[in-house]
């Protein structure tokens, strides 16, 4: 087990593109860190960096107190489990998660020591003389898990491990990797383009794009206190709402909206926002604090009329899609709540989770 | 659920559309059995008539009357003298050695050199894949005249040494495109898992590739047998010498003399010459096609 820093590490192809831009980044012993963020946004890149499996064209990658830049992968002492579970076809699962022990020259009796164990962790221990092709899809991610913990190395490294899988056996399979790390708390760093495993599994989620991290934070964190409008716009399902806006003193600072809906600001935040009266801004509010009118509101909280454009009943929830001013917006109301396309839907925003992003940075002031 | 499913199984189906679905499909298949017995027609009477011919006496074989499709007193004679007389046997011994030294040769250095052009991603590695497959399209024709020379100045003139060091270079580059499609069609993961498993690059080779890929090495190594086994033009212009001659030149050499050609025993010989290749071809042939397609179907 080890620490894992990533120091101004840079990734470029040939013709100048550059996948990873010099890119910071400390991971400390046991933590469980994912690195999220949309295709091509170069989290792959940085984890096959970490792995030996790209070279690294500037910076440093330290391993455990050691700069790994030009070790080679097998003696990186990590061990990865890939999107389509990367097994040995022609070995049997015991095979499979014995392979990097029999490489490395294990006595015979730790080998089945130590596989009989992890199987018996991930409950794979009927499959241990069935072939992969033989296996399912979560069984076999879960030989690949196998393989990994067997080699108990200082890091582990997950590349959309749940990618492959159906929706049900990808939930399923995430609570069995958190308890895993629960099991063995090895420094992991996990790969995902899906928000929700990333808030869900992370100690700490790093939110990447083109090439840069966004944010490094807990993911209560980055829910509640994006720094930017990517990283504001990407955590959270359904996605955040953005409606242009100005900051406008109408008796008390006010927000806004393109529609002329004017929503005040709450006493705490008038300060903060103060200096950007006048600028184009964004008010980033999320669907659930757009919610249908309660009789007594707490302080902060504004009323708007929403014309309903979609609704989804999602059972626990409804969505509501409506419009302001052209710009789409998403409501999370009370599933008790009924309303119909057409319909005019009093809502209440709860300005008090209210974010204002910056249009010409797009930080979030 | 199953209530809605019980009834649309009920639901009457429209029977014509299924019906002309079958004619169809019958008819197509009809067509299939007639297209193929023909062609299995063309291609097996050569061997038939072949073999009805070894197992006849030379005064069968040359009687006027009767039926020359049928055998009226077989005999396994001719198959007795060749397997008794000792050139055919060393024919049979040469073509053996030659053909075993370059499937081995042909196959060492197609494995070796499709794994490093399909997965150690070096510069050039690209054009020098497509150059390999380039040099398999020049006709063996037309190169056995300076290869002839070749052979001249290494001395290897009417030896069989000459076609072991020959045949690899007319089998290793087939063989390496077949390999390069096999690895090309093994996801790169698996080696990348290998490599961080701690393998070393012979080793994902002998303990992944070899294993992962042997229905293409399987395909491979047919070729290359087929190459040196029927080869009849290189042992018959760089082989003089009775003792150096393979099985293909030997059988034309030694049964026919001038205008008399033994045809029991050419037949017989024939026969027995094929035996090698059918064999294996029967019980490897489901790998020879997984060989073969592999590259095109799983990309």
């Amino acid at each position: 087990m080890a620490n894992v820093s990533i120091r101004k590490v840079v990734k470029a192809y040939e013709g100048d593109v550059q996948a990873v831009k010099g890119i910071d980044l400390e991971i400390v012993d046991h933590e469980f860190v994912v690195l999220v963020g949309p295709s091509g946004c170069g989290k792959s890149t940085t984890l096959r960096m970490i792995a030996g499996l790209e070279e690294i064209t500037a910076g440093e990658i330290w391993i455990g107190g050691d700069v790994v830049n030009d070790v080679p992968p097998r003696d990186r002492d990590i061990a990865m489990v890939f999107q389509n579970y990367a097994l040995y076809p022609h070995m049997s699962v015991f095979d499979n998660m014995a392979f990097g022990l029999k490489l490395r020259k294990f006595p015979k009796e730790e080998i089945k020591r130590r596989v009989d164990e992890a199987a018996k962790m991930l409950d794979i221990q009927m499959l241990l003389d069935r072939k992969p092709k033989a296996l399912s899809g979560g069984q076999r991610q879960r030989v690949a898990m196998g393989r990994a913990v067997v080699r108990n190395p200082k890091v582990f490294l997950f590349d959309e491990p749940l990618s492959n899988l159906d929706a049900k056996l990808r939930v399923q399979m995430r609570t069995e990797i958190k308890k895993l790390h629960q099991l063995v708390p090895t420094t992991t760093v996990y790969v995902t383009h899906d928000q929700i495993e990333a808030m869900t599994l992370a100690d700490r989620v790093v939110v990447m794009n083109h090439g840069v991290i966004e944010q490094v934070g807990a993911p209560q964190e980055l829910y509640h206190n994006p720094a930017t409008r990517f990283v504001a716009g990407f955590i959270g399902s359904p996605a955040m709402n953005f409606l242009p806006c100005q900051l406008v003193d109408d008796g008390g600072l006010k927000v806004q909206l393109a529609d002329g809906t004017k929503m005040a600001v709450p006493p705490q935040r008038v300060d903060r926002y103060g200096p950007f009266k006048g600028k184009k801004m964004t008010l980033g509010i999320r669907p659930e604090h757009m919610t249908e009118t309660h009789d007594s509101e707490k302080p902060g909280v504004q009323r708007m009329n929403a014309k309903v454009d979609v609704v989804e009943p999602m059972g626990m929830e409804t969505l509501v899609h409506h419009f302001v001013d052209g710009v789409a917006v998403c409501s999370r109301i009370d599933p008790n709540v009924h309303t119909g396309p057409g319909e005019i839907l009093p809502l209440a925003v709860d300005m008090n989770n209210m974010h204002l992003i910056e249009d010409a940075s797009n930080r979030v002031v | 659920m199953s209530g809605a499913s019980a009834t649309a199984g009920n639901m009457p189906r429209p029977k014509a559309k299924v019906g002309s679905m079958e004619r169809q499909q019958r008819i197509a298949l009809w067509v299939s059995y007639i297209m193929l017995s023909i062609f299995v027609v063309i291609f097996l009477i050569p061997p038939f008539y072949m073999i009805i011919t070894s197992l006849k006496t030379s005064v069968e074989i040359s009687a006027q009357a009767g039926n020359p499709w049928i055998v009226k007193d077989p005999t396994l004679a001719n198959y007795w003298e060749l397997l008794t007389n000792a050139a055919f046997r060393r024919y049979f011994i040469n073509s053996v050695w030659v053909t075993m030294l370059t499937v081995t040769i042909s196959m060492t250095i197609a494995i070796l050199a499709a794994f490093s052009l399909s997965r150690m991603g070096f510069k050039g590695s690209q054009v020098l894949s497509t150059g390999v497959f380039l040099t398999y399209l020049v006709p063996p024709s037309l190169l056995f005249i300076p290869l002839f020379q070749i052979m001249g100045w290494l001395g290897l003139i009417n030896s069989t040494w000459a076609l072991v060091v020959l045949f690899p270079t007319l089998a290793v580059p087939f063989c390496t495109w077949i390999m390069i499609g096999y690895f090309s069609s093994i996801p790169r993961e698996l080696d990348e898992a290998a490599l961080i498993d701690g393998a070393s690059y012979p080793q994902i080779l002998l303990r992944i590739f070899i294993p992962v890929a042997l229905p293409g090495i399987i395909a491979a190594t047919i070729f290359a047998f087929t190459v040196s086994w029927g080869a009849f033009l290189y042992p018959l212009a760089y082989l003089y010498s009775a003792d150096q001659a393979t099985l293909t030149v030997g059988i034309v050499r030694e049964l026919i003399k001038g205008d008399v050609f033994a045809w029991g025993l050419i037949m017989a010989a024939c026969a027995m010459a094929a035996a090698p290749p059918i064999i294996i071809y029967t019980f490897l042939m489901d790998y020879y096609i997984a060989g073969l397609t592999a590259g095109a179907t799983k990309g």
